[in-house]
């Protein structure tokens, strides 16, 4: 519906405000526009009071310093690889905080901002890409299932969730993240043929950030992502993704639905990829800088901040706050990414399955003692 | 007892695996209304209604890929990938997430799925329905594989299967199905991942699983009747491997022969020669030899009888062990 005006006047604080136009966007839910205007939606309304605003600048500000601070990790050694999130925070945000408690959500691997309203302390997530372990923090307790890293397989795994949901009658839906690459994987069509079939508590949350590494959407899709669904049989809507209230309106509509047993939704998160896919990729390979520039003037953090700005609901010591939070984050995920143990070389021999077999055991013995002999 | 079909006792093993736990889910193709292509899911849709036997849309990544969330959710999945050659739809799911979980999780996410493979030939088939896939599961760190012999071993290793905490991929010999014995329901069963001596003998020792089991049996009659005294060895479960009784066999007879359906090259055989070698070296009197099908595709049902092992194939290869 609400189409991004044109030719709007930008006003400070909004980075790049000296870029009078932006380019149309396609139709898509939108709450709050570029420039920080609050918008209604006849058919996503959302009440949410200033501190709830406040908040989710907050979640947007502290997970963009978290992504800082591990790319620079990265850059210096610390790290094998990063996938940064940066210019997807609204749409991370704006899912996880739509999530209830007994909601479950299962990632793909650059979904650092839902793991931020699971409760899931970054240094669990940065140990997977230093190195670490295969993914530090607890699934079951954080509602928050794995990164997956094979693209499409997670969607399976939340229809099957939502499946012992359904079994269990219990007053939950799952939800999976994928992005528009995923889309053209046979296990992501398969989990919505099933998810449909079944009716599965279920939403499929798309962050379409335009590129599967340098592989452009067209080359994925003839038809708009959110349109695809209807051949499946459920609602596609497409939101913009970088507006973290529409993105909260959408999300916790499909949840509901999902809940009261009316099925799945897929949600096509509209935004961009603001970096690059991992630190090992180089955009400037296939896409033009004044793409990224275009889509910088739709911030997801900016457009939040000039709301709050200039509607007074909060000011320069509020976001001075969250700036201090953000160092302060960043300075916890630097010493415990620098302090934290190796694994313990046993460990990889531990967890292979849950009743361990003699043949497993017998290499982990051997390991040792090869091990031991070189201390002697 | 109780005279069953192998297939009649898988069967009545899944109903009983049903009723002591309420978490059990059997999800796969036609295992509903049909009862399964084989009937090995008879009546129990019937009997345990739609949310516990469920047909599903016809996508194997689907169905395993489902299993494992309702895995994270606490059920017990069970599913049916109708014949062996269909696997490899879900074969991503299978060794890609399946076999890892409990492993990245440390532990946190158990993956208690029963992968059921009807598998093998001798049945006639068309392509892509007899084939032997068991080494590439059994190559994949993370999942356990069994394959049942007997009607006994499958109400009870079916049950054990559903019961462990870990993924166990099941093979069943689809054409032994039909075949009838005593099964005692009362029973003790012997731990899953054994194997067992069911012929003792002096001269040789023939391992075989699955179908291939009653085919070494024949062919260590028949041995008997030209007076060689043949011990067979059901192996039962190939990842893990148990050897020790096969160790202990070898020791004595001093000749191995490994038999199976599958494709000779890097399949168990292979591995099992080489640890038998190793840990039974001064005792072989031959080199442990495998008797398996052909390294081509399968063939044309027309000519099944000439790619499968069978009593004759297996008594060559034990002359050439025996006069090595």
């Amino acid at each position: 519906m609400t189409a991004v005006p044109e030719a709007q006047e930008m006003v400070d604080p909004v980075p790049g405000a000296a870029a009078p136009h932006l380019p149309a966007q396609p139709e898509l839910v939108q709450l709050l526009t570029p420039e920080g205007e609050r918008v209604e939606h006849p058919e996503y309304a959302l009440d949410v009071t200033d501190d709830e605003l406040r908040a989710l600048y907050r979640d947007l500000a502290l997970v963009r310093r978290w992504d800082v601070e591990a790319t620079a990790l990265q850059r210096q050694g610390e790290l094998g690889i990063w996938a940064s999130l940066l210019g997807q925070e609204a749409a991370q945000i704006g899912a996880g905080r739509a999530l209830g408690d007994d909601d479950m959500a299962f990632p793909t691997y650059r979904e650092h901002g839902v793991a931020w309203t699971r409760g899931v302390d970054p240094l669990q997530v940065i140990s997977l890409f230093r190195g670490n372990d295969l993914g530090g923090w607890d699934p079951l307790a954080t509602k928050f299932n794995l990164y997956t890293v094979v693209i499409g397989a997670q969607c399976l795994h939340a229809t099957g969730y939502a499946m012992g949901i359904q079994r269990d009658t219990a007053d939950a839906a799952a939800i999976a993240f994928l992005g528009d690459g995923a889309t053209s994987q046979g296990e992501v069509n398969e989990a919505m043929i099933w998810a449909a079939t079944f009716d599965a508590p279920v939403v499929f949350f798309c962050q379409n950030n335009q590129y599967a590494i340098s592989v452009p959407i067209e080359r994925q899709s003839k038809v708009p992502l959110f349109r695809r669904a209807a051949g499946f049989g459920f609602p596609g809507v497409r939101v913009d993704g970088n507006d973290v209230l529409a993105v909260l309106a959408v999300t916790r509509a499909a949840l509901a639905r999902a809940r009261e047993g009316s099925g799945p939704t897929f949600i096509e998160a509209f935004t961009y990829r603001m970096g690059a896919h991992t630190t090992s990729d180089d955009p400037t390979r296939y896409r033009l800088a004044d793409e990224l520039e275009e889509w910088k003037l739709r911030d997801p953090i900016a457009r939040l901040k000039a709301h709050l700005s200039r509607s007074g609901k909060a000011g320069p010591e509020f976001f001075a706050a969250v700036d201090a939070e953000g160092d302060e984050l960043a300075k916890h995920i630097r010493s415990g990414t620098l302090d934290m143990p190796d694994p313990a070389p046993t460990e990889m021999f531990d967890h292979v399955y849950a009743e361990q077999t003699d043949e497993i055991a017998a290499q982990r013995a051997a390991f040792l003692a090869y091990q031991e002999g070189f201390e002697k | 007892m109780t005279t069953l079909t192998l297939g009649k006792a898988l069967n009545t093993g899944l109903r009983k695996a049903m009723e002591d736990d309420p978490k059990v889910v059997l999800m796969g193709e036609d295992i509903g209304k049909l009862g399964g292509v084989f009937r090995i899911t008879d009546g129990l849709q019937k009997d345990f209604g739609e949310a516990r036997v469920v047909d599903t849309p016809l996508a194997e990544a689907g169905i395993v890929g489902t299993a494992v969330g309702l895995a994270m959710r606490g059920y017990r999945p069970v599913v049916e990938i109708q014949f062996d050659g269909f696997v490899f739809p879900a074969y991503n799911q299978i060794v890609t997430q399946v076999a890892k979980i409990h492993a990245r999780s440390r532990g946190r996410l158990p993956m208690p799925i029963t992968i059921r493979i009807p598998f093998g030939g001798g049945i006639g088939a068309v392509e892509h329905h007899s084939e032997s896939p068991e080494a590439y599961f059994a190559h994949t760190t993370g999942l356990k594989v069994v394959a049942v012999s007997n009607p006994a071993d499958a109400y009870w290793m079916l049950q054990q299967a559903i019961a462990c905490p870990d993924p166990v991929v099941f093979f069943e010999p689809k054409r032994r199905y039909w075949d009838k014995a005593e099964v005692d329901l009362e029973a003790t069963p012997q731990p899953l991942f054994t194997s067992r001596v069911v012929r003792s003998g002096d001269d040789l020792t023939l391992l075989a699983y699955g179908p291939m089991v009653k085919t070494a049996l024949q062919a260590a009659q028949a041995a008997e009747d030209e007076g060689r005294s043949i011990e067979v060895i059901d192996l039962r479960t190939l990842s893990p491997l148990d050897l020790t009784p096969v160790e202990e066999s070898v020791r004595r007879t001093g000749r191995c022969v490994v038999v199976h359906e599958a494709q000779t090259t890097l399949g168990l055989g292979a591995e099992i020669a080489a640890r038998v070698t190793e840990s039974c070296f001064h005792s072989l009197e031959a080199p442990v030899l495998r008797v398996g099908g052909y390294d081509v595709t399968y063939p044309p049902s027309k000519l099944e009888e000439e790619y499968l092992p069978d009593l004759d194939r297996v008594l060559h290869v034990v002359d050439r062990a025996m006069e090595f």
